[in-house]
């Protein structure tokens, strides 16, 4: 019945509860059973990821001769099995959580940082400027990243996750440029927009009190769902060799030298898969009640 | 709990009856509680017969018969019952009721724009119904489509078969969505706020086309809107509703001319008319300065611009010069195109003219430097059109009506901005404890007035409404003209006013200037433009509006202005309204009519004033 007459009831009856709009997200967000589980499951892992390791004797990179690629279970000092040079997969697979996760989130914020700032500056200005800078996006697309990466390595440290940053999150910007473009230019032309400009407003102003807190509902979903990817990222990176070197261990690099024992030692791939395809789940289930939560007209 | 229904009408009941609606309740259950929508709504609906149903949004009309049909989200309980040419809707299964939407039940929506698939052609949405519900072959429903479309007065029927929604004017669109609900020769047709997003002159046309349906095939129809200027003209019977409840049914003359309920007894008197004295009397200013002069001021929009190629130029307000004195208020009316919009927006030099110059007490506004221009808004506020979409959803209704204050007055602190807030929410009859609340919280007309405190707390010299109520139901919108009228001589601003409604106009406006396809036709005294319109299209206009008389309604709808104003892209050669005037002749072709003086201070645009 929401359609029905232009000022409707029903949005009067939904909104009986008054309350603010992150509030009732949040509230949303908490009701909804699945959203819960993935975000109780994250804390959990994140928690695990940081004090897990000190519960351990083991060091991420300690040999233990005694013990060469031990499955899970066999030695009671190694809880998750070792690797073929005898390090504690618990504690290997943990480091590499940490290190995956800390890169993906500061990745995720430096490329919505980036992308935020110059998406709703070029969207808002518009004209020329809107066209110079998005057709400078365009050029840094339509460059093959896996080059800029390899150049990027080679060029400095292999490995070093500074490096490793500026490559994803200089990929990463990008798309989500073009989406707070988008936005952006939806948003321009709502009439509050209009009234700002009405009352007097600088175009400065404008952008900071009312397009960028407007835009902040779609990019915290994009953002969650962007952790994943860049997880996904430096996890091929790694596979491939470009990105985090041994004996530092993240959940790519991993599962790289995993896959290759995955015929003797099988356990050496799973458990950091498990990990991984726990963390993409979780995450890709908190974007979706992210979503959900922060449009009410799903309801 | 079905409980007798108190407000049953003693009608015998036949075969006649196409709809019976017995003692029908809606309810829904949400997070803050179950919300009863609709209780105890008994009606019927014969052959041949127009039932229109009146009231405010949330009185319950659309969701009675959106309940019988089945289209109310999960969390709606009904009850009751209603019978459809003996079947019981209620009880119904869904493949059942898909059966008879669309086919023996047509409808017609408000917004023909989101009712419309936007990626299929409109031969392909009429044809789809009649594959889908009558089995016809493609070929046959097609050439049945443009039938359709002939018999719903489209014009130009083979072309627009071809067409996209996107490609028609509103009014087009609602007559394809009445195809639609026609294409299955239903035996009833509902038609939810047809007319409300659509100007007064298509509004016109559309109930009269509404009205010939009903007499040519026979069918029932129920009519639901918040106006009684449209039930006059089509509906036999009205149901007026209020809180979910039928208050009163009755024939139409009978609840236009002697209602019995004191709610409908309110609506009736407040229903706009064009009565001789409800009008503003120009007050004598002759010693009052001058305010606000535009001069051949143009608008010139360029479309179709890409990479390589040109773009064409759309002139949207084209030469307008007015002046207005200060504490004067001028309307400005016309159809959708008729670039009222654009001429506001172009006062406020929020778009940039591109000739002309817009001079606001001797300071000319294109030409001030960014800075004292934003200075300068203090005195020259807006109100808009959405009274929603003008308000910044993450803000709190106290911010929202802070942020001029922020602006122009920034030496004040938090508390003194409050106190300031607070007087300006009771200033248009808000309590002050709104501040804490977000827009959507809050119903169309309290979100105007939130949109009315925020444009008056800086005590503007100048303000400039466009089309403040066209999204409000006839209640409210007098509601808002008559605070409007109040603010106005309380603080004696000057007021530009837009509008496609005269009626509406008549009630604030000393002076009247009367737009088409962005050129001035017609410039004059409220009073003496109401009494003797001289252009033909402003009569037009008059007589478009819908009046809550049963007598005269029926007789106006069907001289309705025919046609819809040319693309502003294309306009016509001389006088631009030439193709849709009753009165044109060869020199209306040839040359553009000037701008002449016609006794009084009024001025007119068109040859033949002086003979017409």
């Amino acid at each position: 019945m929401a359609g029905s007459t232009r000022v409707c009831g029903m949005s009067e009856v939904l909104a009986a509860a008054q309350a603010g709009l992150w509030r009732r997200a949040g509230r949303r967000l908490a009701s909804a059973r699945g959203t819960r589980l993935a975000l109780t499951v994250l804390i959990l892992i994140a928690l695990l990821a940081v004090i897990g390791p000190w519960f351990s004797p083991w060091a991420f990179d300690q040999l233990d001769w005694q013990h060469l690629a031990v499955p899970p279970g066999h030695v009671a000092a190694h809880w998750l099995g070792t690797d073929r040079l005898g390090r504690d997969l618990f504690v290997r697979t943990l480091y590499g959580v940490r290190l995956s996760l800390l890169i993906s989130v500061l990745a995720s914020l430096v490329s919505l940082v980036i992308g935020v700032a110059w998406g709703a500056v070029a969207g808002f200005a518009g004209g020329r400027t809107d066209e110079w800078m998005m057709r400078f996006v365009d050029v840094l697309y339509s460059l093959p990243y896996l080059f800029i990466v390899i150049i990027l390595t080679t060029l400095f440290q292999r490995g070093s996750i500074g490096v490793l940053l500026i490559a994803i999150g200089a990929v990463g910007w990008l798309t989500t440029a073009r989406i707070v473009r988008g936005e952006t230019l939806a948003l321009k032309r709502r009439e509050f927009i209009e009234a700002a400009r009405a009352t007097g407003l600088t175009p400065a102003a404008i952008l900071g009190r009312h397009i960028v807190p407007n835009l902040l509902g779609p990019v915290a979903v994009y953002a969650t769902l962007t952790i994943p990817q860049m997880i996904i990222f430096e996890s091929f990176l790694s596979f491939l060799g470009l990105g985090v070197q041994e004996p530092h261990a993240s959940l790519g690099n991993l599962i790289n030298v995993g896959a290759q024992e995955m015929q003797s030692a099988p356990w050496m791939l799973l458990v950091p898969a498990l990990f991984l395809v726990t963390l993409l789940v979780c995450l890709n289930l908190l974007g979706d009640g992210l979503r959900d939560a922060l449009d009410p007209r799903e309801r | 709990m079905r409980s007798i229904p108190v407000n049953a009408e003693v009608t015998p009941q036949g075969p006649a009856q196409v709809l019976r609606l017995c003692g029908l309740a809606v309810s829904f259950t949400t997070p803050a509680g179950v919300v009863c929508a609709a209780s105890d709504v008994s009606l019927q609906v014969a052959r041949g017969e127009c039932l229109g149903v009146v009231g405010e949004s949330g009185a319950g009309k659309s969701v009675s018969f959106l309940a019988l049909l089945g289209l109310l989200p999960p969390n709606a309980r009904v009850q009751g019952a209603a019978q459809f040419c003996g079947t019981e809707l209620l009880r119904a299964g869904p493949r059942a009721l898909e059966r008879l939407r669309g086919a023996a039940i047509g409808m017609v929506f408000q917004d023909p724009m989101t009712s419309l698939t936007p990626h299929l052609r409109i031969g392909e949405q009429i044809a789809e119904v009649l594959v889908h519900h009558r089995k016809l072959s493609w070929a046959a429903a097609r050439a049945r489509a443009q039938q359709l479309l002939t018999r719903v007065h489209v014009t130009d029927p083979a072309h627009r078969m071809a067409q996209y929604p996107h490609e028609l004017s509103g009014g087009m669109r609602q007559r394809v969505m009445i195809a639609i609900a026609l294409a299955c020769e239903p035996q009833l047709l509902i038609a939810d706020e047809p007319t409300t997003s659509l100007d007064v002159t298509i509004q016109a046309q559309i109930l009269a086309l509404l009205a010939e349906l009903k007499r040519e095939q026979g069918m029932a129809m129920v009519l639901i809107t918040h106006d009684l200027g449209a039930v006059a003209g089509v509906a036999d019977r009205v149901a007026v509703m209020r809180g979910g409840r039928v208050i009163e049914t009755g024939a139409v003359a009978a609840i236009l001319n002697a209602p019995h309920d004191p709610y409908t007894q309110a609506l009736v008197r407040n229903a706009p008319r064009l009565t001789a004295s409800a009008g503003v009397t120009q007050a004598a200013r002759g010693q009052e300065a001058v305010a606000l002069t535009l001069t051949d001021v143009s608008v010139e929009f360029s479309v179709g611009a890409r990479w390589f190629g040109r773009a064409a130029a759309l002139s949207a307000v084209n030469a307008v010069s007015f002046e207005l004195r200060a504490g004067e208020s001028l309307g400005v009316v016309g159809e959708s195109g008729a670039g009222k919009s654009t001429l506001a927006r172009a006062v406020l030099q929020l778009l940039k003219p591109s000739s002309g110059r817009v001079v606001w007490m001797g300071a000319a506004l294109g030409e001030l430097p960014a800075g004292e221009l934003r200075a300068l808004r203090r005195d020259l506020q807006i109100i808009f059109q959405d009274p929603l979409a003008s308000l910044d959803p993450r803000r709190t209704v106290g911010e929202i009506v802070a942020e001029p204050l922020r602006v122009h007055a920034p030496e004040l602190d938090a508390p003194a901005r409050g106190l300031e807030v607070d007087a300006a929410l009771r200033r248009v009859g808000l309590p002050a404890t709104l501040a804490g609340r977000y827009p959507h919280e809050l119903s169309g007309g309290e979100c105007q007035r939130v949109g009315i405190a925020r444009a008056m707390i800086v005590k503007p010299r100048l303000l400039v409404c466009d089309e403040p109520v066209s999204a409000l139901d006839t209640p409210t919108q007098q509601q808002i003209v008559t605070l409007l009228a109040q603010l106005q001589c309380e603080s004696g601003l000057s007021l530009v006013f837009v509008s496609h409604n005269l009626a509406l106009v008549q009630r604030l406006c000393e002076r009247v200037l009367v737009l088409y396809l962005g050129r001035m036709m017609e410039l004059a005294p409220a009073q003496s433009l109401y009494a003797r319109p001289l252009h033909p299209y402003t009569r037009e206009l008059l007589s478009a509006v819908p009046l809550p008389d049963p007598q005269l309604q029926p007789a106006r709808l069907a001289r309705a202005l025919p046609g819809e104003p040319p693309s502003p892209l294309n306009p016509p050669s001389g006088c631009v309204y030439r193709t849709r005037c009753p009165h044109a002749v060869a020199v209306c072709q040839q040359r553009v009519p000037a701008w002449e003086l016609a006794g009084g201070d009024r001025q007119v645009a068109c040859h033949r004033w002086r003979e017409l």
